[in-house]
């Protein structure tokens, strides 16, 4: 079988490309896709981890799944807020570039 | 092992793909592609009910949310935004990170066993059953909680886009 250090791997590799893409791209849409992917890297990792844990008698132990399962919840109330705020954010602005979004410096 | 290698190629190119295509569209599907490939994962890790949930909420509720918003703003690209110049300081951050955690991971992990074949205990027909079980048991506090904050959630967003009529002043 396959072993959980690859799975580890996986989601560290999955987890890099999400930052990479907050840092690098400046359409305020791509920067949220990027940031679930980086819940959805960290909730593999989640699912690996509570997948190799049994209970004392062989069952299998649901505290990883089930912390992923409250993880999807809050990325999708996440989501809704976040694509309303960005979808102000155009009508005042008329362009989601984060670059622009700088009326509160200083 | 030979599909985990496969399914792991497909996920990274589909992020890097989500990464690079300056069409906002395609990377939107790129990133659908990408949570059905996870969602495989766990099917392979057995946790069926998670891989169900994952499929049904990401890559169905949350990325029609994402391109039903990128074609309501018409934002599919922003012009210019990829300059090799302005490349190189992320790029070092993020080599930084990726380098940091494969240290760790090849000096501190210790490999502590395998992933529970298909078939096994937490395979059975019985899953879903013992998850609910635990689910509305142990963790029937934070349950009850997330319920409350999609209810905010959805109080939010409607606040937020909902237009108000004032009274003139």
């Amino acid at each position: 079988m396959v072993p959980i250090n690859y799975y580890i791997v996986l989601s560290a590799v999955l987890f890099t490309i999400g930052v990479l893409g907050v840092l690098i791209r400046r359409n305020a849409l791509i920067i949220f896709m990027s940031i679930e992917l980086m819940l959805n890297a960290a909730n593999l990792a989640m699912v690996a981890f509570g997948s190799i844990f049994t209970s004392k008698d062989g069952q299998p132990i649901f505290s990883g799944q089930i912390f992923v399962f409250f993880v999807i919840a809050v990325a999708a109330a996440e989501v809704a807020v976040g694509l309303a705020l960005i979808v102000e954010i155009f009508k005042s602005k008329r362009s989601i570039d984060v670059d622009q979004m700088n009326s509160m410096k200083g | 092992m030979i599909l985990f290698f496969i399914l792991a190629l497909v996920a990274i190119a589909t992020a890097l793909g989500m990464l690079m295509s300056r069409n906002a569209i395609y990377s939107a599907l790129f990133l659908v592609l990408n949570f059905i490939t996870v969602a495989v994962f766990y099917l392979l890790l057995g946790a069926p009910f998670i891989a169900m949930a994952q499929v049904t909420v990401y890559a169905g509720a949350i990325m029609v949310l994402f391109l039903f918003v990128i074609m309501l703003l018409g934002a599919e690209s922003l012009s210019g935004e990829f300059s090799l110049q302005k490349l190189w300081f992320p790029g070092l951050l993020a080599l930084t990170l990726a380098v940091e955690a494969a240290y760790l991971l090849i000096t501190k992990a210790r490999p502590v066993g395998d992933v529970l074949p298909p078939g096994a205990a937490a395979n059975e027909a019985g899953t879903l059953v013992e998850l609910s079980k635990a689910l509305f048991s142990n963790y029937l506090l934070p349950f009850e909680v997330t319920s409350i904050l999609l209810l905010v959630a959805m109080v939010g967003a409607i606040v937020l886009t909902h237009k108000e009529k004032r009274a003139p002043k």
